[in-house]
Protein backbone atom coordinates (compact mmCIF):
# COMPACT_ATOMS: atom_id res chain seq x y z
CA UNK A 1 0.00 0.00 0.00
CA UNK A 2 1.43 3.35 -1.09
CA UNK A 3 1.84 6.01 1.71
CA UNK A 4 -0.55 8.00 0.47
CA UNK A 5 -3.32 5.93 1.82
CA UNK A 6 -3.31 5.91 5.61
CA UNK A 7 -5.12 2.16 7.06
CA UNK A 8 -7.05 2.85 10.34
CA UNK A 9 -5.62 -0.53 11.49
CA UNK A 10 -6.61 0.42 15.23
CA UNK A 11 -10.30 2.16 14.27
CA UNK A 12 -12.78 0.76 16.30
CA UNK A 13 -16.08 0.66 13.74
CA UNK A 14 -19.04 0.50 15.48
CA UNK A 15 -20.49 -2.88 14.93
CA UNK A 16 -24.01 -1.81 14.63
CA UNK A 17 -26.08 1.31 13.14
CA UNK A 18 -26.14 3.74 16.39
CA UNK A 19 -27.61 7.25 16.96
CA UNK A 20 -24.50 7.66 19.08
CA UNK A 21 -21.74 10.51 18.33
CA UNK A 22 -19.64 8.14 16.17
CA UNK A 23 -16.32 9.88 14.78
CA UNK A 24 -14.77 9.70 11.43
CA UNK A 25 -11.16 8.31 10.85
CA UNK A 26 -9.44 9.51 6.49
CA UNK A 27 -7.45 7.15 4.52
CA UNK A 28 -6.23 10.30 2.87
CA UNK A 29 -4.37 12.70 4.37
CA UNK A 30 -7.11 16.49 5.11
CA UNK A 31 -5.16 19.62 4.52
CA UNK A 32 -3.43 20.92 7.71
CA UNK A 33 -4.68 24.03 8.80
CA UNK A 34 -0.86 25.82 7.94
CA UNK A 35 -2.12 24.79 4.25
CA UNK A 36 -5.07 26.16 4.13
CA UNK A 37 -5.22 29.37 1.73
CA UNK A 38 -7.97 32.11 1.47
CA UNK A 39 -9.97 30.55 -0.78
CA UNK A 40 -9.80 27.06 0.99
CA UNK A 41 -11.11 28.51 3.99
CA UNK A 42 -13.93 30.54 2.17
CA UNK A 43 -15.18 26.93 0.53
CA UNK A 44 -15.47 25.41 3.61
CA UNK A 45 -18.26 28.42 4.36
CA UNK A 46 -18.26 27.40 8.24
CA UNK A 47 -14.63 28.07 9.77
CA UNK A 48 -15.18 25.27 12.47
CA UNK A 49 -14.85 22.39 9.67
CA UNK A 50 -11.14 23.24 8.93
CA UNK A 51 -11.06 21.13 12.44
CA UNK A 52 -13.00 18.27 11.08
CA UNK A 53 -11.05 15.81 8.98
CA UNK A 54 -13.76 14.94 6.99
CA UNK A 55 -14.01 18.81 5.52
CA UNK A 56 -10.49 19.43 5.78
CA UNK A 57 -10.12 16.15 3.07
CA UNK A 58 -12.96 17.19 0.74
CA UNK A 59 -11.58 21.14 0.63
CA UNK A 60 -8.44 19.56 -1.14
CA UNK A 61 -11.04 20.88 -4.34
CA UNK A 62 -12.94 23.56 -3.19
CA UNK A 63 -14.94 24.74 -5.48
CA UNK A 64 -16.44 20.92 -5.37
CA UNK A 65 -16.79 21.24 -1.91
CA UNK A 66 -18.34 25.23 -1.19
CA UNK A 67 -20.88 23.92 -3.91
CA UNK A 68 -21.67 21.08 -2.35
CA UNK A 69 -22.10 22.70 1.24
CA UNK A 70 -24.29 25.46 -0.27
CA UNK A 71 -26.83 22.72 -1.37
CA UNK A 72 -27.00 20.83 1.65
CA UNK A 73 -27.41 23.68 3.53
CA UNK A 74 -30.50 24.69 1.21
CA UNK A 75 -31.87 21.52 1.56
CA UNK A 76 -31.82 20.66 5.05
CA UNK A 77 -32.38 24.01 6.55
CA UNK A 78 -34.01 26.44 4.67
CA UNK A 79 -36.99 26.47 6.72
CA UNK A 80 -39.55 28.35 3.63
CA UNK A 81 -42.13 26.53 2.99
CA UNK A 82 -41.25 22.47 2.19
CA UNK A 83 -41.46 19.78 4.54
CA UNK A 84 -40.59 19.67 7.82
CA UNK A 85 -37.13 19.57 8.74
CA UNK A 86 -37.09 16.20 11.01
CA UNK A 87 -38.65 14.37 7.43
CA UNK A 88 -36.07 15.84 5.78
CA UNK A 89 -33.81 14.22 8.42
CA UNK A 90 -36.01 10.94 8.27
CA UNK A 91 -35.05 10.60 4.54
CA UNK A 92 -31.55 11.04 5.09
CA UNK A 93 -31.71 8.66 7.90
CA UNK A 94 -33.47 6.19 5.46
CA UNK A 95 -31.30 6.74 2.25
CA UNK A 96 -27.91 6.10 5.23
CA UNK A 97 -29.75 3.18 6.34
CA UNK A 98 -30.36 1.41 2.96
CA UNK A 99 -26.88 2.60 1.72
CA UNK A 100 -24.75 1.12 4.74
CA UNK A 101 -23.33 4.47 5.87
CA UNK A 102 -22.95 3.97 9.73
CA UNK A 103 -21.81 7.09 10.69
CA UNK A 104 -24.00 9.36 8.47
CA UNK A 105 -27.28 7.18 9.65
CA UNK A 106 -26.12 8.33 13.51
CA UNK A 107 -25.82 12.09 12.51
CA UNK A 108 -29.13 12.09 10.99
CA UNK A 109 -30.89 9.98 13.32
CA UNK A 110 -30.04 12.35 16.15
CA UNK A 111 -31.26 15.04 14.10
CA UNK A 112 -34.83 13.63 12.68
CA UNK A 113 -35.14 12.51 16.32
CA UNK A 114 -33.86 15.87 18.28
CA UNK A 115 -36.71 17.71 15.70
CA UNK A 116 -39.12 15.26 15.69
CA UNK A 117 -39.04 14.02 19.51
CA UNK A 118 -39.56 10.19 17.68
CA UNK A 119 -37.00 8.70 19.39
CA UNK A 120 -38.19 5.18 19.46
CA UNK A 121 -39.58 5.03 15.64
CA UNK A 122 -36.04 6.41 14.67
CA UNK A 123 -34.25 3.76 16.85
CA UNK A 124 -36.13 0.92 15.41
CA UNK A 125 -35.78 1.97 12.15
CA UNK A 126 -31.46 1.98 12.80
CA UNK A 127 -31.90 -1.54 14.44
CA UNK A 128 -34.79 -3.19 12.25
CA UNK A 129 -33.69 -1.41 8.96
CA UNK A 130 -36.01 0.59 5.84
CA UNK A 131 -38.95 -2.44 6.04
CA UNK A 132 -39.57 -1.86 9.57
CA UNK A 133 -43.18 0.13 10.34
CA UNK A 134 -42.55 3.60 11.56
CA UNK A 135 -45.78 3.74 13.09
CA UNK A 136 -46.67 6.70 10.78
CA UNK A 137 -48.03 6.28 7.19
CA UNK A 138 -46.27 8.97 6.13
CA UNK A 139 -42.83 8.41 7.51
CA UNK A 140 -43.42 4.89 6.31
CA UNK A 141 -44.27 6.77 2.89
CA UNK A 142 -40.83 9.11 3.08
CA UNK A 143 -38.84 5.94 3.87
CA UNK A 144 -40.44 4.01 0.79
CA UNK A 145 -39.66 7.12 -1.22
CA UNK A 146 -35.96 7.37 -0.42
CA UNK A 147 -35.37 3.77 -0.16
CA UNK A 148 -36.86 3.69 -3.76
CA UNK A 149 -34.61 6.94 -4.80
CA UNK A 150 -31.45 5.64 -3.62
CA UNK A 151 -31.42 1.95 -5.59
CA UNK A 152 -29.67 1.58 -9.03
CA UNK A 153 -31.13 1.94 -11.50
CA UNK A 154 -33.55 4.39 -9.24
CA UNK A 155 -36.67 2.62 -8.71
CA UNK A 156 -38.75 5.82 -7.50
CA UNK A 157 -42.34 5.87 -9.69
CA UNK A 158 -45.39 7.31 -9.70
CA UNK A 159 -47.07 5.08 -6.92
CA UNK A 160 -44.15 7.15 -4.21
CA UNK A 161 -45.31 10.34 -5.60
CA UNK A 162 -49.22 9.29 -5.00
CA UNK A 163 -48.25 7.77 -1.79
CA UNK A 164 -46.76 10.86 -0.45
CA UNK A 165 -49.52 12.86 -1.69
CA UNK A 166 -51.96 10.75 -0.48
CA UNK A 167 -50.48 11.53 2.74
CA UNK A 168 -51.17 14.90 2.21
CA UNK A 169 -47.53 16.54 0.67
CA UNK A 170 -47.58 18.79 -1.68
CA UNK A 171 -45.68 19.22 -4.62
CA UNK A 172 -42.84 21.10 -2.98
CA UNK A 173 -42.86 18.81 0.01
CA UNK A 174 -42.42 15.88 -2.48
CA UNK A 175 -39.48 18.04 -4.02
CA UNK A 176 -37.64 18.02 -0.55
CA UNK A 177 -38.53 14.09 -0.53
CA UNK A 178 -36.09 13.87 -3.40
CA UNK A 179 -33.64 16.59 -2.81
CA UNK A 180 -32.92 15.24 1.32
CA UNK A 181 -32.48 11.40 -0.59
CA UNK A 182 -30.82 12.37 -3.63
CA UNK A 183 -28.04 14.86 -2.00
CA UNK A 184 -27.62 11.40 0.99
CA UNK A 185 -26.56 9.99 -2.46
CA UNK A 186 -24.12 11.99 -2.93
CA UNK A 187 -22.91 12.17 1.17
CA UNK A 188 -23.09 8.57 1.45
CA UNK A 189 -20.48 7.39 -0.86
CA UNK A 190 -17.77 9.96 0.17
CA UNK A 191 -18.25 9.06 3.57
CA UNK A 192 -18.31 5.56 2.63
CA UNK A 193 -15.29 5.71 0.37
CA UNK A 194 -12.50 8.20 1.79
CA UNK A 195 -12.50 6.84 5.67
CA UNK A 196 -13.85 4.79 7.76
CA UNK A 197 -16.63 5.22 10.93
CA UNK A 198 -15.25 4.84 14.66
CA UNK A 199 -16.70 4.35 18.05
CA UNK A 200 -16.27 6.74 20.74
CA UNK A 201 -13.39 6.20 23.09
CA UNK A 202 -14.57 4.13 26.06
CA UNK A 203 -14.50 6.83 28.67
CA UNK A 204 -16.97 8.77 26.64
CA UNK A 205 -19.14 5.92 25.80
CA UNK A 206 -19.98 5.10 29.47
CA UNK A 207 -20.43 8.70 30.64
CA UNK B 1 -31.21 33.79 -16.85
CA UNK B 2 -28.20 31.29 -16.68
CA UNK B 3 -28.09 28.00 -18.54
CA UNK B 4 -28.98 25.63 -15.49
CA UNK B 5 -28.62 21.69 -17.10
CA UNK B 6 -31.49 19.99 -14.76
CA UNK B 7 -33.96 22.39 -16.11
CA UNK B 8 -32.97 22.44 -19.42
CA UNK B 9 -32.79 18.23 -19.44
CA UNK B 10 -36.24 18.37 -18.23
CA UNK B 11 -37.79 21.39 -19.77
CA UNK B 12 -38.59 23.39 -17.13
CA UNK B 13 -40.46 26.77 -17.68
CA UNK B 14 -40.33 29.74 -15.94
CA UNK B 15 -43.60 29.81 -13.94
CA UNK B 16 -44.33 25.93 -14.57
CA UNK B 17 -44.74 23.87 -11.36
CA UNK B 18 -41.86 22.64 -11.41
CA UNK B 19 -40.16 25.58 -11.44
CA UNK B 20 -42.11 26.95 -8.35
CA UNK B 21 -40.83 23.46 -6.78
CA UNK B 22 -37.23 24.25 -7.50
CA UNK B 23 -37.50 27.80 -6.57
CA UNK B 24 -38.64 26.62 -3.13
CA UNK B 25 -34.78 25.86 -2.47
CA UNK B 26 -32.96 28.75 -4.50
CA UNK B 27 -29.31 27.88 -3.22
CA UNK B 28 -29.74 24.48 -4.11
CA UNK B 29 -30.64 24.92 -7.47
CA UNK B 30 -27.98 27.51 -8.31
CA UNK B 31 -25.20 25.22 -6.60
CA UNK B 32 -26.52 21.73 -8.07
CA UNK B 33 -25.30 23.65 -11.83
CA UNK B 34 -22.15 24.90 -9.79
CA UNK B 35 -21.08 21.61 -8.32
CA UNK B 36 -22.00 19.86 -11.74
CA UNK B 37 -19.67 23.33 -13.47
CA UNK B 38 -17.19 22.67 -11.13
CA UNK B 39 -16.92 18.66 -11.33
CA UNK B 40 -17.44 18.39 -15.23
CA UNK B 41 -16.78 21.98 -16.98
CA UNK B 42 -14.01 23.41 -14.60
CA UNK B 43 -12.22 26.47 -15.65
CA UNK B 44 -8.62 24.83 -14.36
CA UNK B 45 -9.16 20.64 -14.52
CA UNK B 46 -6.13 20.38 -12.86
CA UNK B 47 -5.22 17.11 -12.07
CA UNK B 48 -7.91 15.22 -13.99
CA UNK B 49 -7.97 15.92 -17.58
CA UNK B 50 -11.88 16.75 -18.95
CA UNK B 51 -11.87 13.03 -20.91
CA UNK B 52 -11.72 11.40 -17.80
CA UNK B 53 -14.49 13.29 -16.27
CA UNK B 54 -16.85 13.21 -19.48
CA UNK B 55 -15.79 9.10 -20.21
CA UNK B 56 -16.71 8.60 -16.00
CA UNK B 57 -20.12 10.34 -16.43
CA UNK B 58 -21.11 8.53 -19.49
CA UNK B 59 -20.07 5.22 -17.26
CA UNK B 60 -21.96 6.52 -14.04
CA UNK B 61 -25.16 7.73 -16.06
CA UNK B 62 -25.48 4.45 -18.16
CA UNK B 63 -24.93 2.35 -14.83
CA UNK B 64 -27.96 4.18 -13.65
CA UNK B 65 -30.08 3.58 -17.02
CA UNK B 66 -30.42 7.33 -17.25
CA UNK B 67 -31.51 8.56 -20.72
CA UNK B 68 -30.94 11.78 -20.52
CA UNK B 69 -27.76 12.40 -18.92
CA UNK B 70 -26.44 9.44 -20.68
CA UNK B 71 -27.26 10.67 -23.61
CA UNK B 72 -25.69 14.49 -22.34
CA UNK B 73 -22.69 12.74 -20.70
CA UNK B 74 -22.07 10.56 -23.95
CA UNK B 75 -22.72 13.28 -26.63
CA UNK B 76 -19.93 15.24 -24.21
CA UNK B 77 -17.73 12.40 -23.77
CA UNK B 78 -17.64 12.27 -27.69
CA UNK B 79 -16.00 15.68 -28.28
CA UNK B 80 -13.18 15.45 -25.71
CA UNK B 81 -12.39 11.78 -25.43
CA UNK B 82 -13.14 10.68 -28.96
CA UNK B 83 -15.23 8.26 -30.21
CA UNK B 84 -12.80 5.15 -29.81
CA UNK B 85 -12.85 6.06 -25.81
CA UNK B 86 -16.69 6.66 -26.07
CA UNK B 87 -17.53 3.24 -27.94
CA UNK B 88 -15.16 1.38 -25.36
CA UNK B 89 -17.02 2.76 -22.15
CA UNK B 90 -20.53 2.38 -23.66
CA UNK B 91 -19.46 -1.40 -24.09
CA UNK B 92 -17.88 -1.71 -20.67
CA UNK B 93 -21.32 0.06 -19.54
CA UNK B 94 -23.66 -2.73 -20.95
CA UNK B 95 -21.38 -5.42 -19.87
CA UNK B 96 -21.27 -4.13 -16.38
CA UNK B 97 -24.86 -2.50 -15.19
CA UNK B 98 -26.53 -4.64 -12.23
CA UNK B 99 -28.54 -3.25 -9.64
CA UNK B 100 -27.51 -2.11 -6.15
CA UNK B 101 -26.88 -1.46 -3.33
CA UNK B 102 -25.10 -4.47 -2.48
CA UNK B 103 -22.12 -5.41 -0.60
CA UNK B 104 -20.34 -6.96 2.20
CA UNK B 105 -20.64 -4.96 5.77
CA UNK B 106 -17.44 -4.35 7.66
CA UNK B 107 -18.99 -3.78 11.04
CA UNK B 108 -19.53 -7.24 12.61
CA UNK B 109 -22.97 -6.88 13.98
CA UNK B 110 -24.25 -6.46 10.33
CA UNK B 111 -22.54 -9.17 8.41
CA UNK B 112 -25.84 -10.76 8.55
CA UNK B 113 -26.94 -8.12 6.23
CA UNK B 114 -24.26 -8.65 3.86
CA UNK B 115 -25.46 -8.91 -0.24
CA UNK B 116 -23.05 -10.27 -3.07
CA UNK B 117 -22.92 -8.75 -6.71
CA UNK B 118 -20.38 -8.56 -9.24
CA UNK B 119 -17.03 -6.94 -8.96
CA UNK B 120 -16.18 -4.83 -11.86
CA UNK B 121 -12.68 -4.45 -13.34
CA UNK B 122 -11.57 -2.43 -17.03
CA UNK B 123 -10.85 -5.96 -18.63
CA UNK B 124 -7.16 -5.50 -19.85
CA UNK B 125 -7.90 -5.56 -23.41
CA UNK B 126 -9.63 -2.52 -23.01
CA UNK B 127 -7.11 -1.19 -20.62
CA UNK B 128 -4.81 0.69 -23.30
CA UNK B 129 -7.02 2.52 -25.66
CA UNK B 130 -8.51 4.32 -21.91
CA UNK B 131 -5.10 4.36 -20.31
CA UNK B 132 -4.38 2.82 -16.63
CA UNK B 133 -5.15 6.31 -15.11
CA UNK B 134 -9.32 6.45 -16.52
CA UNK B 135 -9.69 2.51 -16.42
CA UNK B 136 -9.31 2.68 -12.49
CA UNK B 137 -11.25 5.74 -12.25
CA UNK B 138 -14.01 3.57 -14.04
CA UNK B 139 -13.17 0.86 -11.90
CA UNK B 140 -13.73 3.14 -8.55
CA UNK B 141 -16.71 4.91 -10.14
CA UNK B 142 -18.63 1.05 -10.40
CA UNK B 143 -17.40 0.36 -6.67
CA UNK B 144 -19.26 3.67 -5.50
CA UNK B 145 -21.73 3.12 -7.90
CA UNK B 146 -22.95 -0.27 -6.65
CA UNK B 147 -21.24 -1.16 -3.13
CA UNK B 148 -19.92 1.72 -1.56
CA UNK B 149 -20.40 -0.01 1.48
CA UNK B 150 -17.43 -2.24 0.79
CA UNK B 151 -15.02 0.07 0.12
CA UNK B 152 -11.47 0.01 1.64
CA UNK B 153 -7.66 1.67 1.87
CA UNK B 154 -6.82 -0.80 -0.39
CA UNK B 155 -9.64 0.75 -3.33
CA UNK B 156 -7.50 3.82 -2.90
CA UNK B 157 -4.21 2.61 -3.31
CA UNK B 158 -5.59 1.48 -6.65
CA UNK B 159 -5.88 4.87 -7.72
CA UNK B 160 -2.43 6.15 -6.18
CA UNK B 161 -1.25 3.06 -8.04
CA UNK B 162 -2.54 4.44 -11.39
CA UNK B 163 -1.19 7.77 -10.91
CA UNK B 164 -3.56 9.92 -8.98
CA UNK B 165 -2.82 12.38 -6.51
CA UNK B 166 -4.38 12.81 -2.90
CA UNK B 167 -6.44 15.92 -4.39
CA UNK B 168 -7.26 14.13 -7.90
CA UNK B 169 -8.89 11.43 -5.79
CA UNK B 170 -10.91 13.75 -3.86
CA UNK B 171 -12.19 15.04 -7.20
CA UNK B 172 -12.81 11.76 -8.45
CA UNK B 173 -14.83 10.40 -5.42
CA UNK B 174 -16.98 14.25 -5.68
CA UNK B 175 -17.39 13.33 -9.17
CA UNK B 176 -19.12 9.90 -9.18
CA UNK B 177 -20.87 10.89 -5.55
CA UNK B 178 -22.34 14.24 -7.27
CA UNK B 179 -23.36 12.01 -9.56
CA UNK B 180 -25.57 9.67 -8.09
CA UNK B 181 -27.27 12.95 -6.81
CA UNK B 182 -27.42 14.34 -9.82
CA UNK B 183 -29.21 11.34 -11.77
CA UNK B 184 -31.55 10.72 -8.61
CA UNK B 185 -32.61 14.69 -8.91
CA UNK B 186 -33.23 14.92 -12.50
CA UNK B 187 -35.22 11.67 -12.28
CA UNK B 188 -37.32 12.12 -9.23
CA UNK B 189 -38.17 15.54 -10.64
CA UNK B 190 -38.99 14.06 -14.47
CA UNK B 191 -41.34 11.43 -12.36
CA UNK B 192 -43.00 14.69 -10.39
CA UNK B 193 -44.05 16.40 -13.36
CA UNK B 194 -45.80 13.68 -14.65
CA UNK B 195 -47.55 13.55 -11.48
CA UNK B 196 -48.14 17.04 -10.27
CA UNK B 197 -51.17 18.44 -8.15
CA UNK B 198 -52.39 20.07 -11.65
CA UNK B 199 -52.14 16.84 -13.62
CA UNK B 200 -54.38 14.64 -11.42
CA UNK B 201 -57.49 14.23 -12.68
Amino acid sequence: MSRTVTEQPHAHRPEHFTSDQVGWLPWLAPLTEEELTPRHREALVNETRARMPYFALLVRDPDALEARTRTDFDIFHNTEGGLSRAERELAATAASRFNGCVFCASVHARFATRLAARGEDVERLLAEGVETDTGDALWNAIVRAAVALSRTPVGFGAEHVEELRANGLSDSEIGDVVNSASFFNWANRLMLSLGEPERPAEKERVR
Amino acid sequence: MADDLVDRLLGIAPGSVLDGVRATRPEARTNAQRSYESLLEPADPGGVPRATRFLVAAFVAGLHRAPLLTEHYTRLAADHAGEEGVRVVSALTERAATSGPYGRYRELGLVNESTDGPRYRTPEADRPVLGAATASALDHAHLLVFRPREAEPADLGRLVDAGWTTTDIVTLSQLVSFLAFQIRLVHGLEVLSQRTEDTRS
